[in-house]
Formats: structure tokens, sequence, C-alpha cells
């Protein structure tokens, strides 16, 4: 099935800037990927780096966050720690093994309607390039091996285990 | 429409918007989607949920069905949130029990595919009345409103708005950066069209803002610093020493005329340079406050500090004060008006045109100030070797409505090209050429003056110019500027010879737009001016709330307009100073008991707002000085800070329900 491949991106926009900008594109009808879906937050200093782990957790396949310009925070500093946060999150999902580019973070201010357009255009292509990235599903594979290491540790074999966990399908 | 056990009783509406949102999305389908949801008691959908009727549907429906929760799928919360806040409120529910799913400039607007489309809305009113049923009723919190307000420059615009706020009674800090209020207008010599003397307008405005008693007119005078928020600002500005005590000067000019330099040698700013002024001027006669100043960039007392001061002689108030310092005042206002204004485009910048290669091309600027009876050279029209020009060419859109420049049409220099063919005609009887791409008269009565310009016999010409050169190729271009122009009307290239040549200049953001943005957190748009909250709904606010835009600051306008824009800021403002108090969002944070002291969040706030209490030892938040961003929120590791409406579990939940398969 196709279309269940398409990428999902889950968007936060701070209210001031990208969310603006986002609606500025809708104002001068400027097309674009229908793959996001925008949370709306005050600032970006709002966003915890646990929401963008719960997105990919819950199958998102990239995370796109949008503040305002170094400077131009409605709040003065909050996209300042949302950078700082944002580097270490970088690391993190490195060694998570979730590839680079999946977590992107992007300066939109209220004017750049067009910006808005471009990242959510070249993360949809570039998501589509690196295929899904289906959390869920590595979950589940992880609970198997882990299910099967333990069923093997206690000496069982592997055909009762195989029984035990079902792969799941998508409900 | 199942109410599952705990999901609180909803409705959920969606707008058609006409036809922007049905066009894309299958509204009829996504109703019937939320119809399934947990908790929907209600699921309707109406052509204009904004609508007096449509907001009638979720008032009706609270009462009827009990509803504890409301959410609108439509267009921007930015831009109906509170409309549909208050329909719930009159409904009788907490106006924070509803949330509102943009489905317009976010999805009905940006994608073309229905299916998928369709699917987007579906998703995201899927994750509202989720993230919904984690609402709790909230307080707006009331703050008093300081009722004085700063205007940050003071041409006509900000006068204007001045003079309303006076006339209200109520106090303005009018804060101006050159040593006149007047601004841009002050230069002209008459205004479209119905050429009346700028002067005359103006002067007595000027006159009445430095007779009130309302207003504080700080000229010479930069805003330095704005700390706070709608209500309760509190701002510094820098005044710079004129070295003129403001209080005691007459303006009776007895200083210049004794000044050591006996001949006027150094350029007039206000002149554009057309004009030579001393080190200590006047910048024009009815300058405003009429005190001169002295510039220490060139007064000999400051350069060398040898001079023997015969302008400290020649006042008989002893207002020469060569020790004044500059003075930081600090100021609290509830209000800022933002009047900054515009500046022309730098013809330099199309070399083409020769500007400043061949010394009679003006630019429209330079040609008020000649014709004005009391500009540089008296009101005559006169090429640089004194002689009367015997044919003139305008160019209009120089520096506008161009790629290589600036895009937008600046909207008056139309009307001012045709002003000035009017004017230089009237001034010197030379045949004027007006080169155009399009003539934009579109104010009341502009069609008509260009009418009236054509029976006066000024040869139109559409095309814009290629370039301006001196290279004869004909005995009657001899001595001439020769304009290459391609005449679109007639169909082939034309060589015009001409004495004179005025550039139309456009309109630009002024160069420090960007740092005047910053000190406001406000916005501007991809051309540089000044962002408006819409553009059409709100276009003197701004993005920050208690900040208003007035003139050509926001974008090129006419006198008029900018006249009107200062008027409705000032009406913004009074209706805030009238109310007496503002409603604060209550998307403020709360520290929650299981606060552990560890202090993460204290150098976090911005504003200060989070302390430590000592008896407690827990986190304790200022709610007067918390702005509600919820970066303390996002940074608590222990999840022991909330923030109202952007709580944890509204986020999560909608993070799970955009995901969700379904």
């Amino acid at each position: 099935m196709s279309e269940a491949r398409e990428p999902r991106i889950v968007g936060f926009f701070c209210s001031w800037c990208t969310y603006t900008a986002a609606d500025l594109a809708g104002v001068s009808r400027m097309k674009y990927a229908p793959n996001i879906r925008v949370i709306r937050v005050m600032c970006s200093g709002r966003i915890d780096p646990q929401f963008v782990l719960k997105a990919f957790a819950c199958g998102a396949d990239g995370v796109l966050i949008g503040g305002c310009h170094p400077g131009d925070c409605h709040y003065i500093e909050g996209n300042y720690k949302c950078l700082r946060r944002f580097r270490l999150l970088t690391r993190l999902l490195r060694d998570l093994g979730i590839e680079e580019g999946r977590c992107r973070l992007e300066w939109i201010s209220a004017a750049e309607g067009d910006k808005v357009r471009t990242v959510v255009n070249d993360m949809a292509a570039r998501l589509r390039a690196l295929g899904p990235l289906d959390a869920p599903g590595r979950f589940r594979d992880w609970g198997k091996d882990l299910e099967e290491l333990e069923h093997a540790m206690a000496g069982e074999g592997p055909g009762e285990s195989s029984r035990a966990i079902e792969p799941a399908r998508n409900e | 429409m199942g109410l599952a056990k705990g999901s609180p009783r909803t409705g959920f509406y969606i707008c058609h918007c006409g036809t922007n949102i049905a066009d894309t999305v299958d509204v009829d389908a996504v109703r019937r989607h939320a119809e399934e949801l947990p908790g929907v008691v209600v699921s309707c959908d109406y052509k204009y949920m904004c609508s007096d009727p449509g907001q009638e549907l979720i008032i009706q429906d609270i009462k009827e069905h009990r509803l504890e929760r409301v959410v609108v799928a439509a267009c921007s919360p930015l831009l109906h949130e509170a409309t549909f806040r208050g329909a719930v409120e009159r409904g009788g529910l907490n106006p924070f029990l509803f949330h509102m799913v943009n489905i317009r400039e976010q999805d009905a607007w940006v994608h073309e595919d229905r299916a998928q489309a369709t699917r987007k809305a579906r998703d995201l009113i899927r994750a509202a009345i989720r993230r919904v049923a984690y609402h709790r009723p909230l307080e707006r919190m009331r703050v008093g409103v300081n009722p004085n307000t700063l205007i940050i420059g003071g041409g006509i615009a900000g006068i204007n708005a001045a003079l309303n706020l006076s006339m209200a009674g109520k106090r303005v800090y009018l804060v101006e950066r050159e040593p006149t209020i007047g601004g841009h207008m002050a230069k002209y010599d008459k205004t479209f069209p119905t050429l009346d003397c700028a002067a005359c307008i103006l002067t007595p405005k000027m006159s009445a803002v430095r007779d009130s008693r309302n207003i504080v007119l700080w000229t010479y005078s930069e805003v330095e610093k704005i700390d706070g928020y709608i209500g309760n600002f509190r701002v510094q500005v820098r005044r710079k020493p004129r070295y003129v005590d403001e209080e005691t000067c007459v303006g009776c000019m007895q200083c210049v005329d004794a000044c050591i330099y006996k001949d006027a040698r150094f350029p007039s700013e206000f002149e554009l340079g057309l004009k030579k002024r001393k080190p200590v001027y006047m910048p024009f006669p009815q300058a405003v406050p009429p005190v001169v100043a002295i510039d220490p960039k060139t007064c000999l007392h400051f350069k060398t500090g040898k001079c023997k001061e015969p302008c400290k002689e020649a006042c008989a108030r002893d207002s020469i004060r060569f020790d004044q310092r500059e003075v930081v005042e600090e100021i609290e206002v509830g209000q800022i008006i933002v009047a900054t204004g515009f500046q022309t485009f730098d013809p330099a910048r199309l070399p083409q045109y020769g500007y400043g290669e061949f010394p009679n091309v003006y630019t429209s600027l330079e040609i008020e100030r000649l014709v004005n009876a009391s500009g540089p050279t008296g009101g005559q029209v006169l090429l640089r070797n004194g002689q009367v020009p015997q044919s003139v060419g305008i160019l209009h859109c120089v520096g506008s409505r161009d790629e290589n420049t600036n895009r937008w049409c600046s909207t008056v220099c139309c009307m001012t090209a045709l002003k000035l063919a009017h004017l230089v005609k009237e001034h010197t009887g030379a045949t004027v050429y007006s080169f155009y791409i399009d003539m934009r008269c579109t104010g009341k009565g502009y069609e008509e003056f260009y009418d009236r310009m054509m029976r006066e016999g000024v040869q139109f010409v559409r095309g814009r110019v290629g370039e301006v050169r001196d290279w004869e190729m004909a005995p009657e271009e001899e001595g001439k500027l020769v304009l290459r122009v391609e005449d679109t009307l007639a169909g082939f290239v034309r060589r015009i010879p001409v004495d004179l040549v005025i550039l139309a200049v456009g309109m630009e953001p002024r160069a420090d737009a960007e740092a005047v943005q910053r000190m406001l957190h406000i916005s501007r748009s991809n051309d540089g001016f000044f962002l408006e909250r819409h553009p059409k709904l709100a276009p003197v606010e701004t993005t920050t709330d208690g900040v208003y835009l007035a003139g050509c600051c926001q974008g090129p306008k006419d006198i008029p307009s900018a006249v009107a824009q200062g008027s409705a800021a000032a009406a913004h403002v009074l209706a805030m100073i009238s109310k007496g108090h503002i409603e604060l969002e209550p998307n403020t944070v709360a520290v929650l008991d299981d606060c552990s002291g560890c202090k993460t969040c204290i150098p976090l706030c911005p504003y200060h707002a989070l302390t430590l209490n000592e008896e407690s030892k827990k986190a304790q938040v200022n709610l007067a000085l918390c702005k509600g961003c919820g970066t303390c929120a996002a940074a608590c590791p222990s999840g022991s800070i909330t923030q109202n409406l952007f709580e944890d579990e509204q986020i999560d939940a909608e993070i799970e329900e955009t995901l969700a398969h379904v």
C-alpha cells in the first residue's frame, strides 16, 4: 500500500513566528506536501525533547521544530533554549539509530511563508528517500528479541516463543 | 456516537468557510469521523461557523446537550479563537474548555489533493477532540493599563496620533530622532491632488504638538530599550545633547548669525545637501521645537576647542550649553505606536540613470526642495549652471516594481511625479515628459488630477527608461541628457533629449528597521516593512499586544492614509486606556506539589518569574511576571511545572492522535 509508506511529519511550531508563517503560506495559497501535522506551542522553548521522542515512538517518520530567528524570540530567548535542547537531542537520536534529518530545527519568521513550503517539501522528499522509521515496529522487534532471549535462557524451544509473539499489524 | 467512559461530552463543529474549506476538504466525511469519536455527542457542519447563526449553534448545543467541551475546525486560531471562545462563554461554559483546529490556512489552502487534505483534517480534529478532554477551566488575569503612550517617530502619522491622544487628555511621549518633528512631509512643497502647501497644513499641527500640555516632545532622541508588555512597558530613551537649552532658547537665530563661520559651509541635512548650514543651525524656519542645535562634528569648539564662541556671547538668554551631556530618560507607558516612517530609494544603485554622475539628475525629493519657496533656490527650478531648464524628463518607478531593486509599487510616486510635472511646468514653462509603466492614481481626486495634467500638456510616454546618457547622436541632443526609452504605445525606441531629469524614487523600509523590529519583538514582511497583525482586519496592530503601527513604516502610503492610520492607532490606544485593564491569556505556568526544589527552572525564566520559596523549598511562580512561554515546563526534570493550555497531557494527546492509524 503506497499511501501507508508516505512519511508522516509532526511539526511543533511556535505561535508567533513559524505558526504565523504557516498561516501566511495558506493565505498566499502556496502548495506543499500534506504530510505534516502541526502542533502549536507558544514558544519553541516549550518543546520538551520528550515530545519529539514521543512523536517518533508513536510512528512519526520526521519531526520539524519551527521557531523564531535568533534574536527575534517573542519571549526574548526561548529559541536559544530550544537550540540547546535540540543539539543534545540530536546526539541522543543518533545513538538511538534515528537518522539525521528525521528531526529538524528551522528558524522561520512570520513573514517567511515560502520557507514553510520549501522546508516541508524538502523534508517530505528526504524522508521518502530515507524510508519509514517505524519505531513502533522496531519496538515490537526488540520486544521479540528480548522475549526469545528470555525463553532461550529459560531453556525453552524457539517453537513456542514464535507463537507467543504474534507479529502485530497496524490496528 | 458512543460516550466512552470518562470522556467529557464534546461538541464538534466544522466550518465550510463558504467554499474555502469545503472545496478541498470533504467536510461531511470529517464530520462523520468525529461523530464516531469517544465523547462526541454533537457533530455538525455549517457554512460559516464564525457568523452569528454559526456561533448560535454552539451556544444552543451547550445548553441543550449539556456540552462540557467544544472543538471547532475552521480557520486559524490566530484569527477566530477569540470569537469562538466568546461563543463558548456565552453558552455558559468556561471559554478555555475549547480548542480550535486550523483546517483552512494550514490544510485546505495549502493542499490540492482532496483525499490527502481530508485525511489531514481527520487527524487534526481527532487530536483536538482527545486534547480538549484534558482542558480545565481557567480564569484570565487582569492587570491595569498605564494610560501613558510612547510614539516613536514624529512624522505626520506620529504627530496625528499624538494630537488625537492629547485631545483625549492622555499623556504622550513623542520621540523623534531628528532635531525637529515633521518628517518627510515637512520637506514637500505642495501636496497632491489639491496642491495645498504642505507646510501650511503641517506646521499648525507641529505647533499644536509643541503647545499641547499632554505631549512630552523629545526630539534629537532615540528609543534605546523596551521591556515589559501591554499596559506596562518600561522604556529607555537616549536624548542626544544639542548643546542648547531647549527650555530657554526661543529660536531667535542670533547665535547662528554670530557663528565664527561667517558663511554656511556644511551640507544641510534637511535640504538634502542642496543648501549649506553653519555648525549651529535651525533645520528649517518652522522647526518644532523652534530651537537651534549645534552639530559637534562641524563646530569648532568641539573640533579644536579653540573657538572664541561668539554664539555664546550673542545669546541674550544664555542658552548655549557646551557642557550638555547625553541623558537617558526612563519612562513607563502602557502602549506604543511605531511611526518610524520610510527612506527614499537611493538611485545610485541604478547607475544607468546617472544619478551622481550627471549633475542635472535629481531625485523627486530634491526637486520638492527646489520648487519650495523657502528651499535652497527660493523656489526656482534651476540647472546646476543656474539656467532654467527648457525640457524635463520625469522617470516613474525608480526603485519600485523592479526585480533588481524593490519589487513593490511605492503607491505614491505616480502622483508625486504628476504633481512635480505640474509644479516644474508652472515654475519654468519647460516641456515635461513623464515616463511611466502604468499610471497608478487610485486615491480620491487622483485620476482627475492625471486628467488635468494631460490637459496641461505634459507629454506622457509609456515605457521604462533604459538609460540616461550624455552621448549626442544628433544636433538637438548637444549638451543635453538623452533618455533612451521604448515607447510601448508607439512600438519603437525613442531618444528624448532633456535638460533636467527627475527620478521619482520609491519608498523603502528604513535602514534600521531590523533593530527597531527586534527591540519591539514585532515582525517584518518580506519587503522589510513592519508586519501588521492581519493584512485585512488588523492593519494597525502587530503580533505584539500594545504595539501599533502608523504610517509608512508599515508600507508605502500617501499622506491621508498615514494620517488615518495614525488616528486608528490612537483609537486602539484609547480603547485600551478607557477599558482600564487588560485580560492576560491564562497560559501561565503552575508549579505542582511534587517539585523537588532542584532550581533548574529558575535561571531559565527570562522574566524572573520563578523563585525558590525558602520555606517550602519548592519553586514558586509570580503570575504577574510569567508571560507563558513554557520554557520552564519543558525543562523541569520531574515534570512538576505545567503550562496552562499547553500541558504535557494535552500535547501528548495531540501527538498520539495525529499519528494514530485510523
